[in-house]
């Protein structure tokens, strides 16, 4: 272990945290250091209790055991909004920001500047323009917060955590749905930050942006503390081999995955796309998935890929096109349409289009075999409890119990979760939408392999990824999108992440 | 480890014991509130009293239970209620509003009850129709019949209260079936039958989806709009039934106060018996919902209080239940009788 000897720079001191929820120990005598001015990222996989130590901290759980303290001084708050008015500020995954307000009442929301007992607005907003300023942006902040994009929201949640003079910022997967540049234009803050002598706890799935930023690394796994790390002195196998708890070779032969590199020609067509186009959303495409092809859709952040995927599904209408399936025309009005022809959909945004967080594993695993299945053909208790645990088996979904409610599993968990639904419905097209995002190395490579066994049992696959590796690794031909368009398709030797990234930058016309 | 109750058992404990406390205050200081006697038959005492008057707001809660699990509400089964109750009442005395008093032929049940009951569901599903596929929201949208409801009962009996007698017709109210009060039966019947719907098939389970995650459960391919509709469907239905018991019992029709603020009880026995948010729902729970709120009525009743105290009392009623449910405050109260034996 470290030397971890008190320090007059330390800015938080956890020590021998200890917290444990029925029947799981979520943290196990956790340590963690943060000092003034360093970027300090915390690492583990889903369900390492990286989460649990930082709403420990910010007063949203009560600890058990342990010490910490900020500043030298025993800390204890009793609700994030206390932890904030004590220095330390957070910002989640999922915005914690109110959509219908304005920008500026967002960032000054319970501490507006007051004339004559009254809101002084213009007062307000200027301050709050100054507060985007000192970030490089420069936006109406009179406008409804949900305006603006999931990346500006962000920096608007750090323009108000500024505001209120932290002096601890956790950013806890603060990247996950920002494209390149906005990501550097949040590193470049993040360092800035840093230099004024704030301590910033960073945790992101992404390793490179580790790398990139931070100083210090503090590896959990399994709410065990299993070490703290300056950065130069863990090079990234070895990171990943602590954060996974397994010897490196493991993961090597994770990186050697089969890479297929021929064009599926000698199987049947499956879907067929013809001119479909959405106005407004996505320009006139075509596009052909054959059976137990796993075709990728790639583009940076906003290209159209979602897009695209919905209305294959019929979430969303398109306004001129054909889609054909198995050589047939067909209708796909809605996404019971789709699923008649057996299509499934696992969408991006899992929280709020994927999982029941108040239905049990059970329930969500069998809902949608239920509603295919119709109301008067239901699943006898026995069936489903099968279904279920065949699945939990299959996809190693880490659960207590059949009826553990879903809303209580990790994110990576989730998501095999809702794979698991649709698995049961034995698609014969599975589109999965960024399924990686969030979920830690061990869960993902899982998907990935199983992805690669579907697509061998036949089974076509429209897989949608912003992590290039991903998509080279798992496609045997991938769809670039540019901008609402689709500006062409690369396959075999093609495919790498060199070409890729030519494509998006050219548009296309030179490789 | 195995849990002492099963969760849905658990979520029953609170009501219960609710419930349990009303009946223990009569057992000590009201006499005879547990004697039930026979009389040509029948049964009479102050539980079946409780049984029988609050058979109305048992049948509504039923339909409100499952349209509040699809993260709903409907305010407008007072007004349906009203307006089922008059269309009995005008169909079996047609010339009445014409100051006719003399009986024309006697109507036969089957229209007595069936037109009302058509009429209740088809504005179960207009509520429906508007939630579902025009996006009103449920409070308002079922506002709207909620206020034009009672003017539409009151347009069919022309602002009279028919007063009549059909005695077929008034069994459904005041008879009596195997010694039981026939409002009794229905509601066992119902809540049998929508027990038999809503857990023998799929349906509760799309209910609780569409309830806890309405896009996710479009996408799974549940018909939610469909779903919707249906349940508002049916939630109509149980108010034209209510109204019909009501209209039956007193041999009127009074469009002003038939179902008056039966819609408001029909929530609190929902939220009491431990539906609060859309998702999850206990029919059990929200029938001993409507028990204890009947059950305080009449213990208030009996105890010679005035009648206009009972509101004070739900209200109370409501707050603790709904205090003793969140699971936050049984935490910190676990929490500070731990720190007080410290």
């Amino acid at each position: 272990m470290p030397d971890l000897k008190a320090d007059s720079s330390q800015l938080v001191e956890i020590r021998g945290l200890s917290k444990s929820f029925p029947g799981v120990k979520a943290l196990d005598s956790v340590n963690f250091t943060l000092r003034r001015g360093e970027i300090h990222a915390l690492m583990g996989e889903n369900g390492a209790g990286k989460s649990t130590l930082i709403k420990v901290l910010t007063g949203l759980h009560k600890k058990d055991k342990g010490s910490i303290k900020v500043d030298g001084l025993d800390f204890e708050s009793s609700s994030p909004m206390d932890a904030s008015s004590k220095g330390i500020s957070t910002v989640y995954q999922e915005i914690n920001l109110v959509p219908n307000l304005s920008v500026a009442e967002n960032i000054f929301i319970g501490r507006q500047p007051m004339k004559f007992g009254m809101v002084d607005w213009k007062l307000m907003n200027q301050k709050a323009k100054e507060a985007l300023k000192k970030l490089d942006i420069d936006i109406d902040v009179t406008i409804q917060l949900s305006q603006y994009s999931i990346a500006i929201q962000q920096m608007i949640a750090i323009a108000r955590s500024l505001d209120i003079k932290a002096k601890i910022l956790i950013l806890d997967e603060p990247t996950s749905s920002l494209d390149l540049a906005e990501c550097e234009q949040l590193f470049s803050i993040m360092n800035k930050l840093k230099e004024e002598g704030m301590g910033i706890i960073f945790i992101t799935h992404f390793l490179d942006q580790v790398y990139q930023n931070s100083d210090y690394i503090t590896v959990l796994r399994n709410g065990s503390f299993v070490g703290e790390y300056p950065i130069k002195e863990l090079p990234k196998l070895k990171l990943i081999s602590k954060m996974l708890g397994k010897e490196i070779t493991d993961i090597n032969e994770l990186n050697n995955k089969i890479h297929r590199d021929y064009y599926h020609n000698d199987k049947k067509m499956f879907v067929k796309m013809e001119g479909i186009e959405r106005k407004g959303v996505l320009s006139r495409f075509d596009m052909d998935i054959r059976e137990g092809e796993v075709l990728g859709l790639v583009g940076l952040l906003g290209s159209g890929r979602t897009e695209m995927a919905k209305i294959l599904f019929g979430i969303d209408k398109h306004t001129s096109g054909y889609i054909n399936i198995n050589g047939n025309l067909v209708n796909i009005k809605s996404p019971r349409d789709a699923i008649s022809h057996s299509l499934a959909f696992c969408p991006e945004d899992r929280k709020t289009e994927g999982i029941i967080p108040d239905l049990t594993v059970r329930e969500n695993i069998v809902l949608a075999l239920q509603a295919k299945n119709g109301i008067l053909h239901g699943l006898k208790r026995k069936e489903q409890e099968d279904i279920t645990s065949k699945f939990i088996k299959l996809l190693q979904i880490k659960v207590s119990g059949l009826e553990q409610m879903a809303g209580t599993l990790s994110g990576g968990n989730q998501q095999k979760l809702i794979l698991a639904r649709w698995l049961a419905m034995n698609p014969k097209l599975l589109i999965l939408d960024e399924p990686t995002r969030g979920i830690d190395i061990g869960a993902k490579s899982e998907i990935e392999k199983l992805i690669n066994k579907m697509s061998e049992d036949n089974m076509s696959v429209l897989f949608i990824s912003s992590e290039l590796d991903e998509v080279i690794r798992c496609c045997s031909r991938a769809a670039i999108l540019k901008d609402r368009k689709k500006i062409g398709e690369l396959y075999g030797e093609k495919l790498t992440e060199n070409t890729i990234m030519n494509y998006i930058a050219k548009d296309g016309y030179e490789l | 480890m195995k849990p002492l109750l099963k969760n849905a058992d658990k979520n029953l404990l609170y009501p219960l014991l609710a419930l349990s406390a009303i009946l223990l205050f009569n057992l000590f200081f009201t006499d005879g509130f547990f004697s039930i006697q026979i009389k040509n038959g029948h049964l009479f005492g102050s539980l079946i009293d409780i049984l029988n008057r609050g058979a109305p707001v048992m049948l509504i809660t039923i339909g409100m239970t499952l349209v509040y699990a699809t993260g709903g509400v409907d305010l407008s089964v007072g007004a349906i209620m009203a307006i089922s109750g008059a269309l009995s009442a005008q169909l079996i005395r047609p010339d009445y509003i014409k100051g006719i008093i003399e009986y024309g032929n006697t109507t036969s049940l089957f229209i007595v009850l069936s037109i009302p009951l058509l009429i209740s569901i088809i504005l179960g599903l207009w509520n429906g129709f508007l939630v579902a596929f025009i996006g009103v929201q449920p409070i308002i949208a079922t506002l709207i019949l909620m206020t034009a409801g009672r003017g539409i009962a009151q347009l069919i009996t022309h602002g009279l209260i028919i007063v009549f007698e059909h005695e077929s017709f008034q069994f459904i109210g005041s008879g009596f079936l195997f010694g039981i009060p026939f409002p009794i039966i229905l509601v066992i019947l119902l809540t049998f039958i929508t027990w038999l719907l809503t857990r023998k098939t799929s349906i509760g389970l799309f209910i609780e989806a569409i309830g806890a995650n309405p896009l996710a459960s479009h996408y799974m391919g549940i018909k939610v709009k469909m779903m919707k509709t249906l349940t508002y469907g049916f939630s109509g239905f149980c108010a034209g039934l209510a109204g019909i018991i009501v209209c039956s019992d007193i041999q009127a029709a009074d469009a002003n106060n038939a179902g008056l603020f039966l819609e408001l009880d029909a929530i609190a026995s929902v939220i009491i018996g431990g539906t609060i948010n859309g998702g999850r729902f206990s029919l059990a729970g929200s029938i001993i919902g409507a028990l204890i709120i009947q059950a305080l009525s009449t213990t208030i009743i009996t105890r010679g209080i005035p009648p206009q105290v009972v509101l004070v009392f739900k209200a109370f009623i409501i707050i603790i239940v709904a205090l003793i449910q969140s699971e936050k405050l049984r935490a910190q109260l676990k929490d500070l009788l731990k720190r007080g034996r410290k």
